[in-house]
């Protein structure tokens, strides 16, 4: 009788089991708040588009990749300089999961950074560090020979390196999110993305705050942030309810980050949907208002400093 | 020992379909949706899953101004066409592709940064089946070179 009773104990649990690996990365749960009323004249905040989020459903949050982080700070103006990259050789120090997923992501903004900006030689020797982190992380088949072959063919055709750049950050994302391993992924790219702020802070300097372009542009990676901070907060525990430790120190880390984007003012108003153009393509119209002092600019770019610093070492 | 075998077994096939429904589900993303985007740079973002009929999902993201962004959801042979649409965070429906034969892409750009929410619905079929089908539905962002 015992024995079929845990038997039947030991099928239950292979069921459910089953259930969840049949299951995606993304987290189920509770439904939330309900909405609340707005009026179009009003200017909402970055936490607003959250209002309604109905976990009951499957959730996927969007940061910008590598890619798009270093395309953006490209067309704020931002120039070339290689001394703000993750040095070459720190690829060795790393030797946690955690440092790994982070510095991935890392290298990977810095690849596509010299690689918009045509830096042929750089991207190839950047493609390699990311290589190994990978290689490190059990990723064997996001850049494997070929890729380095096509890559090293095409070393001077922009569009070609993009496009490898891409499918190989598709290829890291696809293989940890379907190997239940969606918190690295998320590490991978908050990793990224905090690189695209480290070099935009940096590309400003001490030049003027108001009116400068690329300062509002990292003004607004605040309306990410919030993608970030909910990204964490439901990749801090897994399908088994374990919380993760990486994830947990990550948020904490984020901190000072917060505070500093707390001090940065960003709202937008209601969309007005343009479609006159003949290209078929649709002109959202908006408005936004970034209000960002230099001392809150100031807070913010030590903030990213002290935290990118502390990642790459 | 050998009782345990027929769980072990069942165990490994459940891990094995999962993993082979997962690996369907990124070759359907790069090698089908990604050619939705030609003309556009594939951002490398993956947001892939295996949906239901009947079943939503939401993404969340930020668009930057200035930028060229092309949208492109889409569903497996198995499933019948996704609808979807683009929110703002003032709940205004930006884009409904319910509107526009359900197209499957929606080109836009910003005249200044949004954090945009896209709801997806796979819908039931019209055909009746003894079970719901299920497939892969990805969402692929791409974007212009400057």
């Amino acid at each position: 009788m015992r024995h079929y009773y845990f038997n039947l104990r030991l099928v239950n649990l292979i069921v459910l089991l089953g259930l969840f690996l049949m299951n995606d990365s993304c987290r189920s749960g509770k439904k939330s708040q309900e909405g609340k009323e707005v009026g179009l004249e009003d200017f909402l905040t970055e936490e607003d588009i959250f209002d309604d989020i109905d976990k009951a459903k499957k959730i996927f949050y969007s940061l910008p990749s590598p890619l798009e982080t270093a395309m953006l700070i490209k067309s704020a103006g931002a120039s070339y300089n290689e001394s703000v990259l993750n040095a070459l050789s720190n690829v060795n120090n790393y030797s946690t999961n955690k440092s790994k997923a982070i510095n991935l992501g890392i290298y990977t903004t810095d690849l596509s950074f010299a690689c918009l900006f045509e830096q042929a030689q750089t991207s190839l020797k950047y493609m390699d560090v990311t290589r190994q982190l990978a290689t490190e992380m059990g990723i064997n088949d996001a850049i494997d020979e070929e890729t380095m072959k096509r890559l090293e063919q095409n070393l001077n055709k922009r569009d070609v390196v993009m496009d490898i750049i891409s499918e190989t950050f598709l290829n890291t994302s696809a293989y940890l999110k379907e190997n239940d391993q969606q918190e690295v992924a998320a590490i991978v790219l908050v990793g990224g993305w905090i690189e695209g702020l480290y070099i935009g802070t940096q590309m400003v300097g001490n030049n003027p705050v108001q009116g400068n372009n690329l300062v509002d542009r990292i003004a607004e990676q605040k309306l990410s942030f919030s993608i970030v901070e909910r990204m964490l907060q439901d990749n801090k525990q897994n399908q088994l309810g374990e919380e993760n430790r990486d994830i947990v120190e990550l948020i904490n880390e984020l901190h000072a980050l917060k505070l500093a984007f707390d001090k940065i003012e960003v709202q937008t108003s209601a969309v007005k949907v343009d479609e006159s153009d003949s290209a078929k393509v649709t002109l959202l119209r908006s408005q936004t208002k970034v209000n960002v002092t230099p001392e809150a600019f100031l807070e913010l770019q030590a903030a990213v400093k002290s935290l990118r610093n502390n990642f790459v070492q | 020992m050998k009782k345990y075998l027929p769980y072990i077994v069942t165990l490994t096939v459940l891990v094995s379909f999962s993993i082979s429904v997962n690996a369907q589900c990124k070759g359907f993303a790069k090698k089908l949706c990604k050619l939705e985007l030609t003309g556009y740079i594939h951002d490398g973002n993956y947001h892939a899953a295996i949906l239901t009929e009947g079943e939503e999902a939401e993404l969340y993201k930020t668009f930057y101004s200035g930028q060229s962004y092309r949208l492109a959801v889409c569903g497996s042979e198995a499933l019948p066409a996704i609808e979807y649409q683009v929110v703002d965070a003032y709940k205004n429906v930006l884009f409904d592709n319910k509107q526009h034969d359900m197209n499957g892409t929606w080109d836009f750009k910003l005249e200044s940064s949004q954090q945009l929410k896209i709801v997806i619905k796979v819908p039931v079929s019209a055909q009746k089946t003894e079970f719901p089908n299920s497939g892969c539905v990805a969402i692929m962002f791409g974007f212009q070179d400057k």
